[in-house]
């Protein structure tokens, strides 16, 4: 089949989605680009709506990243007129060969004979009593609010969590005028110290970090490592936190939001529906689908897997991942590839693995992290089930699996489908049985993705 | 507890539009979305309720389905995803009217 002929769909319109798309479009193909934002650029290089009025430049928007956030948009202008892009659409289910797309409250199937996933990350939240309260948002969206909107998330900010976004938000936060009030992070001070010490063979990135961190510093924020979140103050809506390092010593600090993430986890729900084969991630702690360094879905002639929806590794390792998928895909149906050679990329991608870990090591939660979660905080919002609850369950009527535990609780049924709740569930129960995370599964993925209208599924477009 | 959560740090400069939210009305910004509509102006978007709890969002990309609002035709939208419009009509309660009817 000549390239032309062949029609591909690619989720997700980030880094890894639009690299894929430039080297298919480059060999002569003609994919179906689809993503539910309504412009390009993924979460990491979201971009303000297409409007008068929003005048930041790349630079003020993505700091460091501006020049490949530049270099992604002009690649897309590029290739644009070759390619079938759908903003503003939803793959909400896959069915065999088919993928149901929602958009303007109507679906439309489109039938695919390669389907490339590129479907990112979201953040991994932790309860913690309070976590509820309104003022209290993910790290990713304290992000998005800025990026997005020009907005901060409050005027009296805390950050809460982990990983290299905590210290990246707090320090645009300042820079936009909002000093974060206190930094909170239960890694340890000398875990952090070793993995910040393996960076040194990518000292870009080492010099990233401490930039960021030194920028808080100057301004005289506190950083408090090895200090978990007791609980969110506040009746009604944020008032502040108490804190509480590994002596048991409490602090409480008062502001009027919170931004919360332990790092980034995989979205993974439309593999999950294409049948592919998952193994579980040790050192990301998740269950993802199993791809080879190429990205070919282990399980599926027809699927390739690329950038974070697959494992987190960046966004630079994004870009090079949508291209290693985009040239697998090609090269296994002997269509030319247009000169490019997968080498370079391959190493990025290694690069990478060896800085993701590194950062793992830095912002490692202590072992007994999902332990020392009360009881009375609440673990699933969506379905209002407390942690204690959810031990009960694990304890008393033997559900040694995430579904099983799902059907007696109701976590995971809520509307957002487990994803803020189900990895803290799973080490939960795991915790509580006292065996490991990979053992009690995963929360089985159910069509659609996200809420859509019972009219959107029931109008179809041609 | 009704005062303004989110801030505005940047981007100022944009054409005013009316909105209307449980009937009262109030300028928003083009380009703005409904939760930075309403959050920049009160507290929450959603009062507590019959199988709702009070909410002002959560994750702000369309994942957690914690900032849904209702609009004065029945239709239930995500408030971090969808953008204003002149004259939009939102509530903050489920709206009588869809049961009325």
């Amino acid at each position: 089949m000549a390239g032309q002929d062949l029609r591909i769909l690619i989720v997700g319109a980030g880094p890894a989605g639009l690299r894929a798309a430039e080297l298919l479009a480059a060999a002569g193909c003609a994919p179906t680009l689809v993503d539910e934002a309504p412009r390009i650029g993924g979460q990491i290089y979201r971009q303000p709506p297409r409007v008068p009025g929003f005048a930041r430049t790349a630079k003020e928007l993505y700091g460091v990243g501006a020049d490949r956030a530049k270099d992604l948009f002009v690649a897309f202008d590029r290739i644009r007129h070759k390619i079938d892009y759908r903003p503003s659409s939803l793959v909400h289910d896959l069915i065999d060969n088919r993928a149901i797309i929602a958009s303007e409250g109507k679906s439309a199937e489109f039938a695919f004979d390669a389907l490339i996933l590129a479907t990112g990350a979201m953040d991994r939240i932790a309860p913690t009593p309070g976590w509820t309260l309104p003022g209290v948002y993910s790290l990713g969206g304290a992000q998005i609010a800025l990026k997005h909107q020009g907005c901060t998330i409050g005027s009296k900010v805390a950050f809460v969590g982990t990983g290299p976004l905590l210290l990246l938000t707090a320090y645009q936060y300042a820079r936009a005028g909002v000093v974060p009030e206190v930094i909170v992070l239960p890694s340890r001070r000398l875990s952090f110290l070793a993995g910040s010490l393996s960076m040194l063979g990518t000292p870009a990135a080492a010099a990233r970090g401490l930039r960021w961190l030194f920028g808080l510093r100057g301004r005289g924020v506190p950083i408090l490592f090895g200090h978990r979140l007791e609980r969110v103050l506040g009746d009604g809506q944020v008032a502040g936190i108490a804190v509480k390092n590994a002596a048991g010593k409490l602090r409480e600090f008062a502001c009027d939001a919170v931004a919360l993430g332990y790092g980034l986890q995989s979205e993974t729900q439309l593999a999950d529906l294409a049948g592919l084969k998952f193994g579980f991630n040790a050192a990301q702690r998740q269950w993802l689908p199993e791809s080879d360094a190429f990205g070919r879905a282990a399980g599926r002639q027809d699927v390739y897997l690329a950038g974070d929806g697959s494992g987190i590794l960046g966004a630079d390792a994004a870009e090079a991942r949508g291209r290693l998928a985009a040239y697998a895909l090609l090269s296994d149906r002997q269509i030319e590839t247009g000169g490019y050679k997968p080498e370079e990329d391959i190493a990025i991608v290694s690069r990478w693995s060896r800085l993701q870990a590194a950062l793992r090591r830095a912002f490692a939660l202590p072992g007994d992290f999902y332990a020392q979660v009360p009881d009375h905080a609440l673990l699933c919002r969506c379905e209002s089930v407390q942690a204690g609850d959810y031990r009960g369950i694990a304890g008393l009527m033997g559900a040694r699996e995430l579904n099983r535990a799902k059907a007696y609780s109701r976590l995971g049924m809520g509307r957002c489908q487990g994803r803020l709740c189900g990895h803290a569930a799973a080490e939960i129960l795991a915790g509580t049985l006292g065996v490991s995370l990979d053992s009690v599964g995963r929360l089985r993925c159910q069509p659609p993705v996200k809420p859509v209208t019972v009219g959107t599924v029931a109008e179809r477009s041609s | 507890m009704n005062g303004p959560r989110l801030q505005r740090v940047a981007d100022m400069d944009r054409q005013l539009i009316e909105i209307h939210i449980d009937g009262w009305q109030l300028s928003a910004m083009v380009g703005d979305t409904i939760l930075v509509a309403m959050l920049t102006q009160r507290g929450l978007l959603r009062q507590k309720q019959e199988g709702e709890a009070a909410g002002a969002g959560f994750c702000l990309m369309g994942a957690c389905q914690d900032c849904w609002v209702w609009l004065e035709d029945g239709r239930r939208v995500r408030a971090c995803t969808t953008y204003v419009e002149p004259g939009l009509r939102i509530r903050t309660t489920w709206p009588d009217k869809i049961f009325a009817s």
